[in-house]
């Protein structure tokens, strides 16, 4: 578990990474940086991914697999994990200018794994 | 045929020469729209800076009724060079489709300051002006009359703005692309799913919470105010901004746009929305 956190967390730009419980918001696992508050991460992540899957669900797109908050000063990054592409959320806090794409793959593969 | 066999054979002793143009705009006024395409991005990926490759690109896609990826195409024409004609006559075509008269006669008028004796603009400035829909944009100068567009969506009246106009220029602006004020009350465009049910009230509701939520995260996270929000989902992906404070925009494309494709699109909507929004 922490494995995965790592090799997220390794790539440039990334502040921190943590699994959360979708259910509840609470955290699972963490590797953050000092200031980043990982109760408040969670809890705020989970609440966005309920919203979101129901709106997501709505328009019929399906559950999402990936999605991302840009922001002035950074950016949430979260790929739903576990059976019902629901259970846990893994999830990375950013910079503004991270490449996406790598923290993506980093993602997927860490809910891949089960992280 | 002997002209498209010339040109295949110049194109294949130099394949870095620009005859790619010619070959492409001959096999598409023959109607061999796939090989055009071929052409025109073996072309592009030469000669990506080019303006011509871009204009012949958004042509081909034209005939093939990809009007979104035309748009693009003769967008990026322009900013590539701002005074080509035949791409700012074909966003004016595309503009006219959509029934944004007015984007429309300013892209005509654009090319009619470049070319004043063009009289094919003329011509167009007439049909816009007596409601009809204007020949699809002429090839350059060297290529022979084209065919033309096969009409498959109706024109909208040149009237006052309205909610079925917010979006004009973009495909899909009446199932892909939704804008709502900041409780959920729609405000333009609409939604389908992929049965082609409309969804545009159940998911405008569920949006003004996504919003909320996404600027009470940003916020409480020192991230700023967010500016964003894009998601890949099973069968769609969809990108959401808010164009001014009290609105929301929402596109959605299918799984195959990448989020990177759909962020430019949102982006465009976005201005759109924002101007359309101004003039209320």
């Amino acid at each position: 578990m922490s494995k995965a956190l790592d090799l997220i967390t390794r790539v440039r730009g990334v502040r921190g990474a943590m699994l959360v419980s979708a259910e509840d918001g609470l955290v699972v696992a963490e590797q953050l940086m000092e200031g980043i508050k990982g109760s408040a991460v969670a809890a705020l992540a989970a609440s966005l991914a309920g919203r979101l899957r129901r709106a997501m669900e709505a328009a019929g797109t399906g559950t999402s697999v990936f999605w991302h908050l840009q922001a002035e000063q950074g950016a949430l990054l979260v790929v739903p994990s576990g059976e019902a592409s629901g259970n846990l959320l893994v999830v990375a806090v950013a910079e503004p200018d991270v490449n996406i794409g790598l923290v993506r793959l980093e993602l997927l593969r860490a809910a891949e794994a089960g992280a | 045929m002997d002209e498209i066999r010339a040109l295949s054979a110049q194109l294949a002793q130099d394949p870095q020469s620009l005859v790619f143009l010619r070959l492409g705009e001959a096999l598409r006024r023959k109607g061999q729209l796939d090989a055009a395409l071929r052409v025109a991005t073996n072309g592009l990926e030469r000669h990506p800076h080019l303006a011509d490759a871009h204009d012949l690109y958004a042509r081909i896609l034209t005939d093939k009724h990809d009007y979104e990826k035309a748009f693009d195409e003769w967008d990026m024409a322009v900013r590539i060079a701002p005074h080509h004609t035949g791409a700012l006559k074909g966003l004016a075509f595309l503009y006219f489709k959509v029934g944004d008269i007015e984007q429309a006669e300013a892209h005509l008028a654009a090319a009619k300051r470049v070319e004043p004796d063009d009289p094919t603009i003329e011509q167009a400035f007439e049909m816009i002006r007596g409601g009809h829909r204007p020949p699809s944009p002429a090839p350059a100068p060297t290529a022979e009359p084209e065919a033309t567009v096969a009409a498959s969506t109706a024109a909208v009246s040149g009237g006052a703005l309205d909610e079925t106009r917010v979006f004009a220029g973009l495909e899909g602006a009446n199932e892909g692309l939704l804008l709502i004020d900041a409780a959920g009350r729609v405000l333009g465009g609409a939604l389908k799913d992929g049965g082609g049910k409309d969804v545009t009230d159940a998911v405008a509701a569920y949006l003004a919470g996504v919003s909320q939520e996404a600027a009470r995260t940003a916020k409480l996270l020192g991230l700023g105010a967010w500016n964003g929000l894009s998601a890949e989902g099973q069968h769609g992906n969809v990108h959401l901004a808010h164009p001014t404070p009290d609105a929301m925009l929402l596109v959605v494309r299918e799984r195959g746009m990448p989020l990177g494709r759909l962020a430019i699109l949102a982006q465009r909507a976005t201005l759109m929305a924002r101007r359309w929004l101004d003039q209320q």
